[in-house]
């Protein structure tokens, strides 16, 4: 048996036996072919279309396609005032609605120079880092299904319920919720909520333990990710990579730390990073890692907002939140940490105009994706199912 | 810059920076714009773009390695479309900066940087898809959202929507 280099493989049949991979026949007659996965395929999580070039069973190139989704998100926020580009953030990624909602209100509120009463900050967070845990859960549970393991789906999706139903009660909708506003919030959170959000907490602690064993202690789960799809820090950052991409890959760096914005510099929470005794570093079962173990930290962040939070006496969410809102002229590029990674607001103001001249989304799965050429390079066929998984892209925000 | 404006460590950090660059290139760039948001500096003679680019990223003070964004912009009263980049350190430097490129609106081009940054690859892309601006010396210009055949580009301010696509009514 004999360790193949992946890059100048030519016309062999391989198989993975832990993790190399094997030869099995050699000198067998092959011809390249294209197979195009995609745009409606159940492992690309959406619609997004991927040409591979393969040899055999090894990928020599993977393009992918996209704007199967492109509602021409920056073309319509010209078109409306600025608070009005709130529920289209909400479409975005709609998996995170909360985070993307926070991220376009810090970039304006930056140009506006307003003070945010600090209730309101701390709800913000709580609901942030509620919908980070959700956010995480179908990435996990999703991935899970990519590669063949159906019950951390099942489970994940029962505890996702109970935060949907959380930011159903505070906001009024499941997943598109318009509750963060320029300036502060659409409504106050209700007075039995923090109460409720702690009981979840309690309940969420042991079921990520849970969770952790399910998929991390699985050697299935393990031998498909561990090894599979390195990259390098130095070329993740060159990628421009964020979120858990970039700390998969060993890079210490988090907006909620490095960047800080709202209450988080007062908030006590760690930022994991693989120590490579689980996995290798970079690879798609780090990035996994990271997921998992910063949703054990999004919960300590959970709790210290409810213990700091102010009193709701004499509270309105609204009272910051401007009658007009027309910034002074300039420019801003705001962002925030979102489930996936740098979600980033550029925004140009005339000064006279309420509607913003510019308002474009820096979007972090299409920034994390551009690297699909790359990480695919020299794969087997269902490695790439679990590369695109370990990506965690959601197609309307790759697509906006 | 101003002077006797006290400014935030941030910008100071950036204004830093931009000397540095500003001693290599002198003329090539404009001055430092210090504003509070988002401080930058525009490169005039454009052709000069990937060597500046280059020179930010490798530079040991400098180090700028992260692209954190590329944003296609419409000057519509200049007559000119351009990007907006905003690049920051990641690392021993904790320092960011935006660098502004203009072109002609029509027929215009500037210098690819996805050599520099591979993350620009598809920003560069984004940007000539929505603007119609060309790269140059970028390894893959197509479109990237719209599809390949579509007509003009959306983001300019100008911009008329198609009639018909392939036999489609398009606008509604």
């Amino acid at each position: 048996m004999q360790e193949l280099d992946r890059a100048g493989m030519g016309s062999v049949r391989v198989t993975r036996k832990g993790n190399n991979v094997v030869v099995l026949e050699k000198d067998l007659a092959t011809e390249q072919m294209v197979l195009a996965m995609g745009p409606q395929h159940p492992s690309t999580h959406g619609v997004l279309k991927l040409e591979c070039l393969t040899d055999g069973e090894v990928i020599t190139e993977a393009v992918p396609y996209l704007g199967y989704l492109h509602r021409c998100f920056e073309k319509c926020c010209e078109n409306v005032d600025y608070p009005a580009v709130v529920p289209y953030t909400d479409r975005l990624d709609y998996l995170a609605g909360m985070n993307s909602e926070f991220a376009y209100a810090i970039a304006v509120e930056k140009l506006l120079d307003v003070e945010i009463p600090r209730r309101v900050e701390f709800i913000r967070v709580i609901v942030a880092e509620l919908n980070r845990i959700a956010s995480h859960l179908v990435a996990i549970g999703t991935y899970g299904i990519d590669l063949g393991a159906f019950t951390p789906f099942l489970f994940c999706f029962r505890d996702r319920e109970i935060i949907l139903s959380l930011l159903e009660w505070a906001s009024g909708a499941r997943m598109l919720y318009n509750y963060i506003w320029v300036g502060g919030l659409a409504y106050d959170i209700p007075s039995d909520f923090n109460r409720r959000v702690k009981e979840f907490v309690d309940y969420f602690r042991p079921k990520t333990v849970e969770l952790y064993k399910l998929l991390t202690e699985n050697e299935i789960f393990v031998k498909r990710t561990r090894g599979i799809g390195i990259m390098p820090a130095d070329v993740a950052i060159n990628y421009g990579w964020s979120g858990p991409m970039l700390r998969g890959s060993g890079v210490k760096w988090d907006l909620r730390r490095n960047d800080p914005y709202s209450v988080y510099p007062e908030l006590d929470f760690a930022v994991p990073v693989p120590d490579g005794k689980t996995s290798d570093v970079g690879d798609c079962l780090s990035r996994h890692l990271v997921r998992a173990l910063e949703m054990e930290e999004s919960l300590k962040i959970i709790e210290q907002c409810i213990d700091k939070m102010p009193s709701a006496e004499g509270f309105n969410p609204r009272s910051a939140v401007p009658k007009r809102v027309r910034p002074k002229a300039g420019e801003v590029y705001g962002r925030a940490e979102n489930p996936r990674g740098e979600l980033g607001f550029y925004i140009q103001s005339d000064g006279k105009s309420t509607k913003p001249l510019r308002c474009k989304a820096r979007s972090s799965c299409f920034v994390n994706l551009s690297a699909m050429k790359d990480l695919s390079k020299g794969q087997l066929i269902p490695d790439l199912v679990a590369i695109i998984g370990s990506i965690d892209i959601v197609l309307g925000e790759v697509d906006r | 810059m101003e002077e006797g404006k006290v400014l935030s460590q941030s910008i100071q950090q950036s204004a830093a920076a931009y000397v540095i660059i500003h001693d290599k290139f002198g003329e090539a760039i404009s001055a430092f714009d210090a504003n509070e948001t988002m401080p930058f500096f525009e490169v005039v003679d454009t052709a000069l773009w990937p060597e500046i680019a280059l020179f930010m990223r490798d530079h040991a003070k400098l180090q700028f390695n992260y692209m954190a964004c590329l944003s296609g912009v419409d000057y519509q009263a200049e007559d000119k479309v351009g990007i907006v980049c905003n690049i920051e350190s990641l690392g021993q430097c904790h320092h960011k900066i935006a660098v502004k490129v203009k072109c002609a609106r029509q027929g215009g081009s500037i210098p690819s940087v996805a050599c520099v940054w591979h993350t620009a690859n598809w920003h560069e892309r984004e940007a000539y898809d929505m603007f119609g601006m060309l790269f140059t010396g970028h390894p893959d210009m197509r479109r990237i959202l719209c599809p390949d055949d579509w007509e003009g580009y959306p983001l300019l301010k100008d911009y008329k929507v198609q009639e018909s696509y392939h036999g489609i009514k398009v606008p509604y």
